[in-house]
């Protein structure tokens, strides 16, 4: 209980009639990194700027640090926030973009100073201080951004996208670079991105969010390797998860997981072992497999109890450096295998591949949600 | 090869004749503009310096003979409006006591106008936008009744504080425009990271907006002084002997000269009436450019 640095329960936003968050739910321990990740207008944005304070929110509560914050303005939250544009004053120094919060507090320039040379040494920005944002390069300008915020030492670090306006490179650095800070400070993160590759890096928790609803809540190798339904398995992972149609025939011992392949080629069938899933099927049914692309691979490759030879047709062939993705036509999908790098395949040839069904997950095709058994 | 090579070349030298001719025209239709629109300036500046025997038997364009700025001190000091011979000076004052005033509020309340409908968006904001919008195009004409009556009953018609008070309100709706246009270049998140930062209405507009809007600002005054000290209509009807703005009492000098008509006099009282904007312009003039042109935020 005390432990709970946010908890948001039963959040429900409209803009006009339009619903935009519905039933929100999360908890937040102190210490934790939330991550919200989701397509373009899922709401993610909006459930920042409902915690931040600069949205009213039509039902439901939120609590940062124990205390009910409905009624009480941005500032007084006790939260810091690192924006998307980063938001600098433009026309103040760096050092003054740093003070300035404090100095609207009232705070005292000896403890200004203090706190300014502690967080421009935790960020290596020292040498910019007398500089004005202008002078700044992207990566730089990021810095300060979480400067000012860090400087406050609050309950609550909100991140709106902050790295999607750093070119590809520096925006690993930075979100390396992020994660470390986390790990130094403790600091209690909610961090917005539609990034999924920050979301899984970074988080301890994810929620992953679609048209205003929570899909599912987990931490990254929850969200990855059991997603929720098809819609998590299919945003969180590059490539994305493999979710082929089949259909699942229980056998004496095993269930037989059947394939089409493309043409009058024989369809691929798979045996799945595991008893549970034997168990709960009571007859013939149409599923969705759902194999991540390393689940997929060539031989030497799998350790699990559960792996299947077979062979597909290979349509086409995209190395990057350390993997080869090799795309083929499973059940009237495109499936994305990951072979290793040295892996032998030839276009239009018939490569042998290994399906990993310990890892497989189930979907049913009409909901999408997760077969369970 | 040796032939490629000076083909290339013959099409390399019309290749560069074509631009020149074309930059050459261009400027020449340029120069032809401006001569044409300093023309009227010439005149009035020659003819001012001519007198009157001079104006009669020359031409109307020819170069002055001599420096003669003895129509200047009449049209300063000593030309007569109506009864009253006292020149443009009294007038000069009276046009400067609106105008400052008038250009100081009009500016101060639009800046914090157009912060408030770019940043602190209230419902219906866009609605009093629209409507002070609205208000830039509402032809003088208009307002000259009700206003009048408003004045009559604020008690300040015929003054000289009557006339800031028209100004400030006609002129509200192009400062506010103007700020409106310019701070909606800042970035919303620039507003909410400052009242995370704990600072309120008034501390993020001095700390964050002001700093920024030099070139609106340069602007807004410019407009807002040649508007109002340009301005001939509400100065002739919201206005008493005594008075008056320099515009009206050009207007009078010009119009009740009675016997020979004192072109040179009046040259020089029309240049020493609008060499204040003029002024404003030559000082100010490429800030305005500038001003026009840019963003609050530069990338």
């Amino acid at each position: 209980m005390t432990d709970k640095i946010l908890s948001i329960v039963g959040l429900n936003k409209k803009f006009g009639n339009v619903d935009v968050l519905l039933d929100i739910n999360i908890e937040l321990e102190s210490g934790g990194f939330l991550v919200l990740v989701g397509p373009s207008g899922c709401g993610k944005s909006t459930l920042l700027n409902c915690l931040a304070g600069f949205e009213t929110i039509n039902s439901g509560s939120i609590e940062v640090g124990g205390k009910d914050v409905e009624n009480v303005s941005p500032k007084d939250r006790d939260i810091a926030m690192v924006f998307q544009s980063y938001a600098l004053y433009p026309t103040m120094t760096v050092e003054r973009n740093i003070t300035f919060g404090m100095e609207a507090r009232g705070v005292k320039k000896e403890e200004r100073d203090a706190n300014l040379a502690r967080v421009s040494q935790i960020l290596q920005i020292e040498p910019l201080l007398k500089r004005k944002p202008g002078q700044l390069s992207g990566g730089q300008r990021q810095r300060v951004a979480m400067g000012r915020a860090l400087v406050r030492d609050p309950k609550l670090f909100l991140f709106d996208e902050p790295l999607s306006n750093l070119d590809a490179k520096l925006r690993v650095d930075m979100r390396t670079e992020i994660k470390k800070l986390h790990n130094r400070l403790n600091a209690s993160i909610v961090y917005v991105t539609h990034d999924q590759i920050e979301a899984l890096t970074l988080a301890t928790k994810i929620v992953v969010m679609k048209d205003g609803l929570i899909q599912q809540i987990g931490t990254p190798d929850e969200i990855y390797n059991r997603p929720g339904n098809i819609f998590v398995a299919d945003f969180m992972g590059s490539p994305p998860m493999n979710l082929i149609p089949v259909k699942a025939i229980p056998h004496e011992k095993y269930t037989e997981i059947v394939i089409e392949t493309r043409g009058e080629q024989k369809p691929i069938i798979l045996k799945d072992f595991k008893p549970e899933l034997l168990n709960s099927l009571s007859g013939e049914t149409e599923l969705i497999l759902g194999l991540r692309p390393e689940h997929i691979t060539n031989i030497e490759n799998v350790t699990g109890q559960y792996k299947v030879l077979s062979e597909c047709v290979v349509d086409v062939i995209e190395p990057v450096g350390s993997d080869i993705f090799v795309i083929t036509e499973l059940g009237g999908k495109n499936v994305t295998a990951r072979l290793r790098s040295n892996a032998y395949v030839e276009l239009e040839k018939s490569m042998g591949v290994v399906f990993d069904l310990d890892n497989a997950s189930y979907f049913y095709p009409k909901t999408g949600l997760r077969y369970d058994f | 090869m040796v032939n490629k090579k000076s083909s290339a070349g013959s099409i390399g030298f019309v290749e560069y004749l074509i631009p020149k001719i074309q930059r050459i025209g261009i400027y020449l239709v340029l120069v032809v503009f401006a001569a044409y629109y300093l023309m009227p300036l010439f005149v009035m500046l020659t003819t001012s310096l001519k007198s009157l025997e001079e104006i009669r038997t020359g031409s109307f364009i020819s170069l002055p003979r001599g420096i003669d700025l003895s129509s200047w001190k009449i049209a300063w000091s000593e030309a007569c409006t109506g009864v009253k011979c006292q020149g443009l000076r009294p007038y000069m004052l009276n046009s400067f006591l609106i105008a400052v005033p008038a250009v100081a509020i009009s500016t101060m309340v639009g800046a914090i106008n157009g912060y408030v409908l770019s940043h602190w968006k209230f419902r219906g904001a866009n609605l009093i936008f629209g409507m002070m919008l609205f208000g830039c195009f509402v032809p003088f004409q208009v307002i000259l009744l009700p206003m009048a009556i408003v004045l009559g009953k604020l008690g300040v018609a015929g003054s000289i504080s009557g006339l800031v008070l028209v100004h400030v309100v006609y002129g509200l709706g192009f400062t506010t425009l103007f700020f409106r246009n310019y701070f909606v270049t800042v970035s919303d998140e620039i507003t909410r990271a400052a009242k995370i930062d704990g600072a309120g209405f008034f501390r993020i507009f001095y700390s964050i907006f002001l700093p920024l809007s030099a070139p609106i600002f340069v602007v807004t005054i410019i407009w807002q002084f040649t508007q109002i000290w340009n301005d001939f209509l509400f100065g002739v009807s919201f206005s008493q002997a005594g008075t008056q703005p320099v515009t009206v009492a050009l207007n009078n000098i010009v119009n009740s000269t009675t016997g020979v008509k004192q072109y040179n006099v009046d040259m020089a009282a029309a240049i020493l009436a609008a060499l204040p904007t003029l002024l404003v312009y030559i000082l100010a003039g490429k800030y305005f450019i500038r001003g026009l042109t840019a963003g609050a935020v530069k990338g």
